[in-house]
């Protein structure tokens, strides 16, 4: 229900922002794009607007919220929050020979993490007495309002009304103190209004994440402080998609330019290819342990074949027009090799490098997840276990902006290295 | 004996289902040293192939190419090649790719330097020498590709439809820098053109190629190169005999051509 009311939400705001972007912002920018009549279809007049981008992120972090009563986020944004107070209901016991009697029960509903404090009240006199309950928002309770009543449930007393509203054992009743059900054995099931927002257990607000992440900087998490966990992760990383590189490479350059080569490993090379790295870690596991060899291994054989294919492919794709113009200006094998068939390989290596990279962030994340005693995977799994789901919640997000970083660092290095990219 | 000879060249090439095709039938030709040849002929008359076998990328099956007195074996700098496109290196700006050939041979700048700028100079890339070539027009990267075969001073030039790709002004300009050039570096040029004005233009002999087997139909000694090289190539197509022999070219290519359309057809 919460989910559905969620994504109505979302959808709203994405139509509303949009038409009244569309009314208010006019466009500004006089370009040749802008003066295109024909707009629809022209796929090069779709720019992304930055407005919706910025608005896309704010609403994120408004529903996210909203629905958790973030503090950061104005008060009548939240949604309706479960019931933390007091609250008391009256129930009608019926005695084995029918004579009824009212009593109140005093409950009071405490926060989610605030300390739980039992109160009494004074049970007052009759054939059902008064009870006092305390529980946590969002839960249910099972109320043995019997225990201080003059006949309890074993002498045959029974509940027949909840405020006055009957009730029985197949008939829940809910009211405006909550929703009230009879166990099979006769007691007070009571759960208070939980309204629409989510339990930090499963969805903690935005500034106990921001929390978790500036504790974890300082204190760490499990012996390390949040930047080890992420350095020991990028260094996994880099170390094995550089030996990847450095076998990958050499080895696709073989294949493009020799037919033994290419035929001893192209077999291995195309088994190898489609099978996930995620699939190799429980060998890996066996074989290395769970140590930094095992996970080095299993990186350098994610990037080793992406490598490979890639060098392989940049060779081939050489246009042998340059190959044919480069000996007859009198180049000699080594040279058309450093001066043709290397730089024109390397567009097609950065973008295999691209791939590497993104695959082998999500593999050392896998990785720690299944066993590590380290990294920025192995902090998420570790605080999943202890339903930490904030710890978890930064962890992706750490993640997430990390592998993004990565891209943009290798295509910046790419439109230095290789201007020519596409453009030949 | 100094030029160029093209002797008794056959090519057959198997085709992969069986059989062959015979793409050069006993080709010969004997080129002095400083001629311009420009080859015409209907697609698949072996132009190409002939181009490749003389610039050493191919080996013929009969036949040899002799330069200079010492036969062709392979690839070599002593013959330059000009192509369509395509074949300029994308990593160096232009006077890197102007001066491949001499820094390939171990050669310092100070020993190039000066060819190299002259070179610019005279094919109007003065200013573009620290461009990257894919910031140039296709004209200007054709005139990249004649500096660079010229900075290697070759004997022969094999221009492979250098022209081709260009807009018909464009083309225009660079057949006139291409006489400039000829004149200017009396190098041996062998020009394969698809357009028959180009080949009257600038071959001060021509030569038609027949296909099937691919073979030398019809041979011409023509003064329009050598006008060309003083007067506008405008004026030089209102020369005397200038579009008989272009009708005269066309009707034979096209006579050619339906005939292998023929062929096919009845072969269906």
């Amino acid at each position: 229900m919460t989910g559905l009311f969620i994504l109505f939400v979302y959808i709203a705001i994405f139509v509303i922002s949009s038409l009244a972007v569309k009314f208010f912002v006019h466009r500004t920018t006089k370009d040749y794009t802008s003066l295109k009549t024909v707009t629809f279809g022209d796929e090069s007049t779709v720019r992304p607007n930055r407005i919706a981008s910025v608005i896309s992120v704010a609403t994120v972090f408004l529903i996210w919220g909203s629905f958790t009563g973030s503090a950061w986020v104005p008060g009548f944004t939240h949604a309706p929050a479960p019931f933390a107070g007091e609250t008391a209901f009256t129930y009608t016991l019926e005695g084995p020979d029918g004579a009824r009697d009212d009593a109140v029960v005093h409950v009071r509903v405490f926060d989610f993490g605030d300390d739980v404090a039992n109160f009494e009240v004074d049970p007052g006199v009759g054939l059902a007495r008064d009870d006092a309950v305390t529980m946590t928002a969002s839960r249910s309770a099972t109320i043995l309002f019997d225990k201080n009543d003059e006949v309890d449930r074993k002498a045959g007393a029974k509940v027949v009304a909840i405020d006055g509203v009957e009730i029985g054992p197949d008939a829940p009743i809910r009211t405006d103190a909550g929703r009230f059900a009879l166990t099979a054995k006769g007691a007070i099931s009571f759960a208070p209004p939980r309204g629409l927002q989510m339990e930090p257990i499963w969805l903690p607000p935005p500034e106990a994440v921001v929390k978790r992440f500036i504790d974890i900087s300082r204190n760490g998490f499990r012996n390390y402080l949040l930047h080890e966990h992420l350095g020991i992760s990028l260094f996994r990383v880099i170390a094995g998609f550089f030996l990847g590189a450095l076998v990958g490479i050499p080895l696709g350059y073989a294949m493009g330019l020799s037919d033994w080569f290419r035929g001893w490993f192209d077999p291995i090379v195309e088994f190898m290819r489609p099978v996930p790295p995620l699939a190799l870690i429980p060998l890996m596991i066996i074989w290395f342990g769970i140590g930094e060899v095992s996970k080095i291994i299993l990186l350098f054989l994610a990037a080793l074949w992406i490598m490979a294919i890639a060098a392989r492919s940049g060779v081939s794709g050489v246009n042998i027009t340059k190959i044919h113009a480069a000996y007859s200006l009198g180049a000699k094998k080594h040279q058309i090799m450093s001066h043709v068939i290397v730089p024109n390989s390397l567009p097609e290596i950065f973008t295999g490098a691209r791939v590497a990279m993104g695959v082998c962030w999500g593999t050392v994340v896998a990785a720690e997840l299944v066993a590590a005693e380290n990294g920025i995977g192995m902090m998420i799994m570790a605080a999943s276990k202890f339903q930490q789901t904030d710890i978890v919640l930064m962890g992706i997000i750490v993640i997430g902006i990390v592998g993004f970083g990565i891209d943009i660092l290798v295509r910046k290095a790419e439109s230095v290295l290789v201007p020519w990219k596409g453009r030949s | 004996m100094t030029g160029l000879s093209i002797e008794n060249i056959s090519m057959r090439f198997d085709i992969p289902n069986g059989g062959s095709v015979q793409a050069l039938e006993d080709v010969s030709l004997h080129l002095k040293e400083g001629e311009l040849m420009s080859v015409l002929g209907p697609s698949g008359c072996g132009k190409t192939t002939l181009l490749n076998i003389v610039a050493g990328f191919l080996a013929p099956t009969g036949g040899q190419i002799v330069l200079n007195g010492h036969n062709v074996t392979g690839p070599d700098a002593e013959r330059g090649m000009v192509f369509q496109q395509g074949a300029l290196f994308e990593w160096m700006d232009v006077r890197d790719n102007v001066s491949f050939g001499p820094r390939m041979k171990g050669q310092k700048e100070a020993q190039w330097g000066e060819h190299v700028d002259h070179l610019l100079d005279v094919t109007g890339l003065a200013d573009f020498k620290d461009k990257a070539i894919y910031e140039l027009s296709g004209g200007m990267q054709q005139r990249v590709a004649l500096a660079r075969c010229l900075a290697n001073d070759p004997d022969v030039i094999l221009m492979d439809e250098p022209l081709g790709a260009l807009d018909a002004l464009t083309r225009e300009k660079m057949q006139g820098l291409v006489l400039k050039l000829w004149k200017e570096t009396g190098k041996t040029i062998v020009l394969i053109t698809h357009s028959v004005e180009e080949a009257i233009l600038l071959g001060e002999r021509l030569i038609v190629m027949a296909p099937r087997p691919g073979r030398i139909h019809k041979e011409y000694q023509l003064p329009f190169a050598d006008m060309g090289v003083n007067a506008d190539l405008r004026e030089v197509k209102h020369a005397d005999g200038y579009n008989q022999t272009r009708e005269e070219i066309l009707e034979m290519i096209w006579d050619m051509e339906e005939e292998i359309m023929g062929r096919t057809e009845a072969a269906q």
